[in-house]
């Protein structure tokens, strides 16, 4: 350290003679310009009605809702990323998946806190797998990504419940099957549209098998969901 | 070495060490987050020393800094100088540059995880054939067989167990009382993966074998392989014979393919032994706790619960008591002709 100290001495020896005021220091920063997000440039939303903050979010919600449903390349979802519409089809599966009521000593269904566990830790170990596999996407939006692509399984949930309220056992079953299966390549496909772009092209196998292993994960426990009576 | 030369000479390596030129010329006063999240897949170790390094040349900088506006030029406290703003300002400063330090140090968390990325460096190719390959085990004891060190397919390998033992347990209705399907089928197979990895590693470094905690790793991660393929064929066909044969045929290949690498790695006949014997071991017995603790239902919980509802397989597993009872009868009927010819006699 005395080494440093006497260094710059050194250094700032040749300066004396520059005329700076003594009371102007040089101050300022080094700053690398890094991209800034955009909220500096708009107006400031602090001063609107709440009314119009919930509507906004909700729009945004919403729309990011109908990208998954058709899936096309577009970079929507990963650009604005939030975790609203993950967080809201997290909690609905999990409210629909707890059937199974206290008294009975027979598991019914996986309890709240499994299914919110299983989605979050799930879409986090996915998302560290496609950083460590070389992908271009960051964590939130991986995280966002994976959670919106839950919906076509949400809606395989209602359709499930729906059709155990009635009809005969067997029947119920194979339709539920097919409703299953059907929400879960759709999830799958949807999440890989989004993923597999960023990943460099050899390597996209290698993503989307742990995604395709968390849909049939969360697809299984759809599936095997039986309400106790 | 380099932490305290600070902005100095860090030419301690003997091949003449990093340019501090170069390391100086691309950072910045402040520390860009951004720069953090480097995925150009350059050399690892290279790259966490370079972090390493910048970081603490930037401490050590805003030290040199901080001490310099203190002492002054002439050695005056700049605050006594009258200017109440900039005492204010360099507070500030201060406080910024902590905070971001710290935030830097809570941010090596991340850097951490660069440390895996090697490890993830895998082809889809790559991974196909090393499934396959674990199921093929090689003759070659004499040299060191070469184990690959990858935890992509191990980790996968391992879900997957998960999946197919919750599919298991769905299926045979397992009941379990305290604690949750998910969190046991998770706690089983990840217990087991990294639980008997470091326990044969332990072995293995009493025994002066010449392998790694990764390599160990990967190989029993590539051997639940064996497993996946048998629990997921016999929780679907209930047959116990069937699942004896796999249990041997499939079990058997994929624990001879670990254990000839293991020994191949070892010197000496205890050594080999101890260290065969008791991965083997484990392996087969995993296999076996798998199919029965988790496909059966124990007879316990079901008393309990209720009668009737007994699903096909409980009929099947019967083998044991009706030899017991068979060798009961025969021994009372040896007995009784035995006493009846005494008593004759």
């Amino acid at each position: 350290m005395a080494q440093v100290e006497e260094t710059s001495k050194r250094m700032f020896a040749g300066l004396s003679d520059v005329s700076i005021s003594g009371d102007i220091p040089v101050e300022g920063e080094i700053n690398v310009p890094v991209g800034t997000p955009s909220q500096d440039k708009e107006y400031s939303t602090l001063d609107e009605p709440v009314k119009d903050t919930i509507l906004r979010d909700l729009k945004a919600v919403g729309k990011k809702f109908v990208h998954v449903m058709y899936p096309k390349k577009s970079s929507a979802l990963l650009r604005d990323w939030d975790l609203w519409g993950p967080l809201l089809l997290c909690v609905t599966l999990a409210l629909m998946l707890q059937g199974g009521s206290v008294d009975s000593k027979e598991d019914g269904g996986p309890q709240f806190a499994e299914v919110f566990v299983i989605i979050w830790f799930g879409s986090v170990i996915i998302t560290l797998n496609s950083k460590l596999l070389g992908g271009t996407i960051s964590f939130f939006q991986s995280l966002c990504v994976l959670g919106y692509c839950i919906m076509p399984l949400t809606v395989a949930m209602v359709v499930c419940r729906l059709v155990l309220l009635g009809g005969s056992w067997g029947f119920s079953f194979i339709v539920r099957l097919i409703v299953v299966t059907a929400s879960f390549s759709w999830s799958t496909f949807a999440s890989t549209a989004f993923l597999a772009d960023c990943q460099p092209p050899n390597r996209k196998a290698l993503v989307v098998y742990p995604v395709f292993l968390f849909y049939f994960v969360i697809g299984w426990m759809i599936l095997t969901f039986s309400p106790s009576a | 070495m380099a932490s305290s030369d600070g902005n100095k000479n860090t030419n301690t390596e003997p091949w003449g060490g990093f340019e501090d030129n170069i390391i100086q010329g691309t950072g910045s006063a402040v520390i860009d987050m951004e720069n953090m999240d480097d995925t150009s897949g350059s050399s690892f170790e290279d790259m966490g020393e370079m972090h390493q390094r910048m970081k603490e040349e930037e401490e050590v900088a805003d030290e040199a800094e901080a001490t310099e506006e203190e002492t002054g030029e002439d050695g005056e406290f700049l605050g006594i100088k009258g200017i109440k703003g900039q005492l204010g300002r360099q507070v500030a400063d201060e406080v910024w540059q902590a905070g971001k330090r710290q935030a830097s140090k809570a941010f090596n968390l991340y850097a951490n995880i660069d440390i895996l990325r090697p490890y993830f460096d895998v082809e889809p190719m790559q991974v196909r054939n090393r499934l396959i390959e674990s199921m093929i085990p090689i003759r070659m004891i004499n040299f060191p067989q070469k184990i690959a060190g990858e935890l992509y397919g191990p980790m996968m390998l391992v879900f997957t167990l998960v999946a197919i033992l919750l599919h298991g347990m769905k299926t045979s209705g397992t009941v379990i009382r305290e604690g949750t399907l998910m969190g046991t089928a998770i706690g089983t197979c990840f217990g087991y993966w990294l639980g008997v990895s470091s326990f044969i590693y332990f072995l293995a470094y009493l025994c002066n074998a010449q392998i790694t905690m990764l390599q160990m790793l990967s190989l029993l991660g590539y051997g639940l392989f064996g497993h996946c393929v048998v629990l997921f064929v016999t929780y679907n066909v209930h047959f116990h014979s069937l699942f004896y044969i796999l249990w041997l045929v499939v079990g058997g290949l994929s624990t001879l393919r670990m254990v000839a690498a293991v020994i191949s790695r070892t010197v000496g006949q205890t050594p080999r032994l101890i260290l065969c014997g008791t991965l083997a071991a484990l392996h087969m017995l995993f296999l076996l706790y798998l199919h029965f603790a988790y496909h059966k239902i124990v007879e316990g919980i079901l008393d309990t619960l209720e009668g009737p509802n007994m699903p096909p397989i409980q009929r099947v597993a019967r083998d044991l008591p009706v030899v017991a009872t068979a060798a009961m009868n025969a021994v009372n009927a040896t007995v009784k002709t035995l006493v009846q010819h005494i008593s004759i006699a």
